[in-house]
């Protein structure tokens, strides 16, 4: 059941996706950035955390093509770097996001009656903190290293693919072939991997590429607040920080990293779109595709 | 300018403002371009931008540089700071000292009275005194307070304060505020001083009058017309709240605030330097009071030995950390007290940035790089690694932080760089003493004696001594320069200190700053001082053709 | 109805146990303590103020005992007094700050909603056309934009260079002074830029969800039905399809709450906006326990209460719940 016509539906999908020219310009543009931080210790120019105090804040030039930072260091190389942990704290946040959600989505689904309810009012608990000043709370308390911040923006971030677990748990959960299953005796964690979890997988993908760029934000405006990676090493959140006293003499600063973020996560929409857009046909009339929509 | 010319511009301009938001009430923005020289006038108003909140309205209870800068306006003590950092007479006229040096007496001024009327005595200076050394009382500073044995007023313009052992800070110490007696004595024998209507609605004697508080947005104060000094010409202070650096700098460029003395390096030279900056304000520069230093944790055991000591300090090159952090305002440290004063000596040993030197000395030490990954090991083969820690929210401190990590890893020390939350690095790591290497800074105050920073009884958790140094011979330096209280006696005392100190290195003392001031150029009587430009803010005046807020 | 309506607020009570549980958690994380902001790095502060305070604030006794004594505080809504120097009740603290908050986002979602929907059902009705595009595009970019970059670009445009708005605060310092128009413009003015900053972001997400589900709604049968029936385009957009559509989008109203409560924490720090979200900043960076914890709960307990209220809301107009039942599309 789960396997079948899969094959047929991918080239259903990629057909559909392959149409919407935003959806491939993002996702185009998503694999240059993964390719540039991947390769970031080759390309950056400069040692990206060596200060040169002769050339503080210096302009765009032949020399530096981003210009220097207040401490003189090479913007581009830092912007190359920053990369690196912006990608990675999108990737690592919404991973942990994504386990935990669907621990708990289908513990919900699965087990249903009490579990589901404490797992529904969990979420719902959760929903109701401001997740930035939930962030701001536990972080300023915590040491602010790059490890506390993916944990923290995955620990508030899973109730949307737990959701989706759930419902798609329910909806699956009467078809004939769990109960036939069930009947034969094989075990939760069978039935749980695969046969539900594969017709999952889809839109919990799609929840978990438009889940990056909000991790990227989120963690841009946290090392922006000061909360962020320790310093020297650069993110892009921490270099306008590093910019934002000098805006009106170091442009470069400021537009850059800024710019970077704005294409990350305008790609990482866009592509999401496409997908979700793409899986849409198949979904439009089920619980999960609602969800997906409508978040409820 | 033709009285009807002038009318008419004036009408222009309100017109204009009117359908401009952005005039902010200014009525006539044309008379910053005339610069004339007036004759000293009442009036006007001086805006400052404050970072912080004040904590409270009884400074003697605060311990945020916002409280203290209003209530240095409110309140005031028997004597102050002059330009010239010497003590001079404030609420008293003048003292004198037993020959013993344990008894010290003040002659009051006879004409100083409350804001609400009420003359100021002996009395209220007794007070000052029970309620300062009052377990009660949550006061952060009294420690020159615990000192005293006694204080007595034989009249109501005479206080005599007797002292078990002589104490060279003695007089220094009652440049603390006086408190009215009349208004709190209940309240500080009950130990509600925080609660009572002073900490909301403060009455002292100072140059300035309370007129509102609203919290989180402004402090507003009124020149005390009775004044013992004289009224101040200027009429209205207000400190507005605005809790960012970045938009107190807006603030000033858009002329919304008339003096801040935060800028950083990079705003004063190159961010400030545009003719109409350059119009509208005057900038000072001056040898602050604090400096700025790199502190061992002298119980590490990598550190006991003087030569890794040394090694650090060829490693850093204080220039470049002067160039790269305030773009060349500040002055190198050599020492903890500061150039320019009375006790400041030269002739102390130095370390120049040298690497091969800083890495001849750790291979000495028993640190080479044994496996040729440019980390020096010690023999056991464990790699030198430490963590440099300051407070978050200093970018100065940052940028330190940053450079002498790099300059480390030169010599093959690897540095990682911890920034954490002032209470919290506090707290869990400076107190404690769980620290390899901090940037931080000390204030130099106006007497020489360091005794709690430097002694070696001052080494616990609640207490100055940070670095953990003992020494018995500065020990029984700071003691002796501390019981004189004649100046010529003790500055032997302090030359001898701060040699050892620079020979001993428990720390790398890194730069004394330039406070860089920028006041609006309306103000007139702005004379810097080596005790900065505020020592005569009571004289500065806004010539009347150049006033801007004439709300009274 | 009713009984609808009386399960939800059942429901929220032990959700407002939750809420105070995982506040007084996540500040039982800090390993630092308040008292350490209140003496400074001077050489002549006191050490026996520790001593005192702790005793004071009652920070020696065991977790659970501070937790259980501030429950019940909690519930007669005394969150205690600021352990900043002016000790201030907790409660003053918050309520100076949350009407500016709770204004301005009211204003900003007003602006949204009222700009978005319109946006939304253009998008829908003129699917893939060049409008649709255009916006779609422009939309994507609002959304990708981060608010605090945004800010910073705009306030050094508008409020340096071109010196057309203030930049800071809510009121001009001498606002006391001018005449009552001159009052209202001058806040007007100071509200300009942090309110579009914010609505610029926001716009994205509502107009896309009101384009997708209008869209949803167009393509059902009953509208396909009064197409066929012979209504005009007008009237079936606007009597059938839009009502249906806006159904869901009271529901991401709902989700959208905890924001407007919560106040934008970066746009407060830029404008200088003294609002929940800067208090929230100040507060946790100097460990003001009451404070933050009393903020945690006040924004949190108020998104519970709006989340209430749009439920209710939803349940009034969603025909299927009024009448119960399970009728209507699925």
């Amino acid at each position: 059941m789960a396997g079948r016509g899969s094959r047929g539906e991918m080239r259903q999908f990629w057909r559909t996706f392959s149409r919407n020219r935003l959806a491939m310009f993002g996702g185009a543009v998503v694999s240059v950035l993964v390719v540039l931080a991947v390769l970031a210790p080759l390309l950056a120019p400069w040692d990206p955390n060596r200060p040169d105090t002769k050339k503080i804040l210096s302009p765009p030039s032949s020399v530096h093509w981003f210009g220097t930072d207040p401490l003189g260091r090479d913007v581009l190389s830092r912007v190359l770097y920053g990369s690196r942990v912006s990608l990675s704290v999108g990737f690592v946040s919404v991973g942990i996001a994504a386990g935990i959600g669907i621990m708990l989505g289908a513990a919900a689904g699965y087990h249903g009656g009490t579990v589901d309810n404490v797992v529904m009012r969990l979420v719902d608990l959760m929903l109701v903190f401001p997740r930035f000043f939930l962030l701001l709370a536990v972080l300023a308390f915590l040491r602010p290293s790059i490890w506390t911040i993916m944990t923290v923006i995955g620990l508030t971030g899973w109730m949307g693919v737990a959701r989706l677990v759930r419902a798609e748990f329910l909806t699956l959960r009467e078809r004939e072939f769990v109960i036939w299953s069930e009947a034969v005796g094989a075990g939760a964690t069978r039935i749980i991997f695969r046969h539900i979890l594969p017709n999952a997988i889809a839109p919990i993908l799609v929840a978990m590429t438009l889940g990056i760029p909000a991790a990227i934000l989120t963690e841009a405006g946290l090392s922006f607040l000061g909360l962020g990676v320790q310093p020297p090493y650069a993110t892009w959140g921490n270099i306008l920080n590093d910019g934002r006293d000098y805006i009106e003499i170091a442009w470069w600063m400021t537009l850059y990293p800024g710019f970077a973020i704005l294409i990350t996560v305008l790609s990482y929409n866009l592509m999401g779109e496409g997908i979700r857009d793409a899986l849409d046909p198949r979904l439009r009339q089920s619980r999960v595709g609602r969800i997906l929509r409508l978040g409820r | 300018m033709p009285k009807g010319r002038a009318r008419l511009h004036h009408l222009l301009a309100l017109a204009i403002c009117g359908a401009l938001a952005a005039c902010n009430g200014e009525l006539d923005s044309r008379a910053d371009e005339v610069v004339t020289s007036g004759p000293p006038a009442y009036g006007d108003t001086f805006i400052q931008a404050s970072i912080g909140d004040i904590g409270g309205l009884i400074p003697s209870l605060t311990s945020d540089q916002s409280s203290h800068e209003v209530g240095a306006m409110i309140y005031d003590g028997l004597v102050k700071t002059d330009k010239d950092l010497n003590l001079a007479p404030a609420m008293a006229e003048s003292w004198t000292y037993s020959r013993d040096c344990l008894e010290l007496t003040f002659k009051l001024r006879r004409d100083v009275k409350w804001h609400d009327e009420r003359p100021f005595t002996a009395d209220d200076v007794v007070f000052t005194y029970q309620t300062m050394i009052n377990p009660k009382t949550p006061a952060p500073f009294k420690e020159g307070f615990m000192l005293v044995k006694d204080v007595v007023a034989p009249d109501p313009y005479t206080v005599r304060v007797r002292y078990a052992e002589p104490y060279a800070r003695a007089v220094e110490t009652w440049s603390t505020y006086m408190l009215p007696k009349h208004l709190l004595q209940s309240f500080a024998e009950a130990g509600t001083l925080r609660e009572s209507p002073q900490n909301s609605w403060p009455v002292g004697t100072g140059p300035y009058r309370f007129q509102e508080w609203k919290p989180g947005e402004k402090v507003v104060l009124v020149a005390n017309p009775d004044y013992y000094e004289g009224r101040p010409y200027l009429s209205r202070i207000v400190y507005r709240v605005i809790p960012s650096q970045a938009t107190i700098f807006l603030e000033l460029k858009a002329k919304g605030v008339d003096y801040v003395n935060t800028l950083t390096g990079i705003q004063y030279a190159r961010q400030t330097e545009y003719p109409a900056f350059r119009k509208a304000y005057h900038k000072f520069r001056y040898p602050a009071s604090d400096y700025t230093f790199l502190g061992f944790n002298l119980k590490d055991p990598r550190f006991a030995d003087r030569r890794v000591r040394e090694a650090f300090a060829h490693a850093i090159n204080k220039q470049e950390l002067i160039d790269g952090v305030r773009l060349g305002l500040a002055r190198e440290a050599n020492g903890p007290i500061r150039p320019g004063t009375w006790a400041y000596t030269d002739d102390v040993k130095r370390f120049a940035y040298d690497p091969e030197k800083a890495k001849a000395l750790l291979a000495e030490a028993g640190w080479k790089d044994r496996d040729g990954d440019g980390i020096v090991e010690d023999p056991d083969g464990k790699p030198f690694t430490l963590t440099i820690r300051t407070n978050q929210g200093n970018d100065e401190r940052k940028k330190i932080a940053e450079i002498i990590q790099q300059r480390l890893k030169d010599i093959g020390v690897q540095a990682e760089i911890q920034l954490i939350e002032w209470a919290a690095f506090i707290k869990e790591f400076v107190k404690p003493r769980r620290f390899e290497l901090i940037v931080l800074g000390l204030g130099t105050g106006t007497d020489p004696d360091q005794y709690v920073v430097w002694h070696s009884s001052q080494r616990g958790p609640d207490q100055m001594n940070r670095t953990g140094y003992a020494n018995p011979e500065v020990d029984r330096l700071l003691e002796v320069g501390r019981r004189s209280c004649v100046q010529q006696d003790r500055i032997r005392s302090y030359h001898q200190i701060q040699r050892i100190l620079a020979e001993d290195l428990p720390m790398i003392f890194l730069y004394y700053r330039d406070a860089l001031p920028v006041v609006s150029s309306r103000i007139r009587g702005v004379s810097p001082a080596p005790a900065g430009i505020l020592h005569n803010f009571d004289e500065w005046y806004v010539p009347k053709a150049q006033q801007r807020y004439t709300a009274g | 109805m009713a009984l609808f309506a009386l399960r939800r607020l059942l429901l929220s009570i032990p959700l407002l146990l939750g809420i105070t549980f995982i506040s007084y958690v996540v500040i039982s994380l800090a390993p630092g303590g308040p008292l350490d902001f209140l003496t400074p790095e001077d050489p002549n502060a006191s050490p026996e103020v520790k001593e005192r305070l702790i005793k004071e604030f009652g920070l020696d006794r065991p977790v659970y005992e501070q937790y259980w004594k501030w429950l019940k505080r909690a519930v007669h809504l005394d969150f205690g007094r600021s352990f900043l120097p002016d000790g201030r009740p907790v409660l003053t603290k918050i309520g100076e700050r949350l009407p500016i908050t709770l204004f301005l986002n009211l204003i900003e979602m007003a602006i949204i909603v009222g700009l978005a929907i319109p946006i939304g059902v253009l998008s829908a009705t003129r699917q893939y056309s060049l409008y649709d595009k255009i916006t779609t595009v422009f939309v994507f970019v609002g959304f990708a934009t981060p608010d605090f970059w945004l800010a910073l670009l705009l306030l050094i445009l508008f409020g340096v260079q071109l010196g057309w708005l203030p930049i800071s605060g809510l009121r001009s310092l001498n606002w006391e002074y001018l005449s009552f128009w001159r009052q209202q413009w001058d806040f007007f003015a100071h509200l300009i830029l942090p309110i579009a900053v914010a609505t610029f972001g926001g716009l994205a997400g509502f107009s896309r969800y009101m384009r997708q589900s209008m869209l949803e709604v167009v393509r059902q049968d009953y509208v396909q039905t009064a197409r066929a029936k012979g209504l005009s385009e007008r009237m079936v957009i606007s009597k059938h399809a839009l009502r249906n559509a806006l159904l869901p989008v009271i529901t991401i109203l709902a989700l959208a709450l905890p924001g407007l409560i919560g106040g934008s924490v970066i746009i407060e720090s830029i404008f200088a906006i003294p609002g929940m979200g800067q208090l929230m900043v100040q507060s946790v960076f100097s460990r003001d326990y009451p404070v933050v914890m009393g903020n945690l709960v006040i924004v949190a307990t108020l998104t519970l209460v709006a989340n209430l209220v749009a439920d209710i809301t939803y349940g009034l107009v969603d025909p299927r719940i009024r009448f119960g039942g399970r009728r209507g599309r699925r």
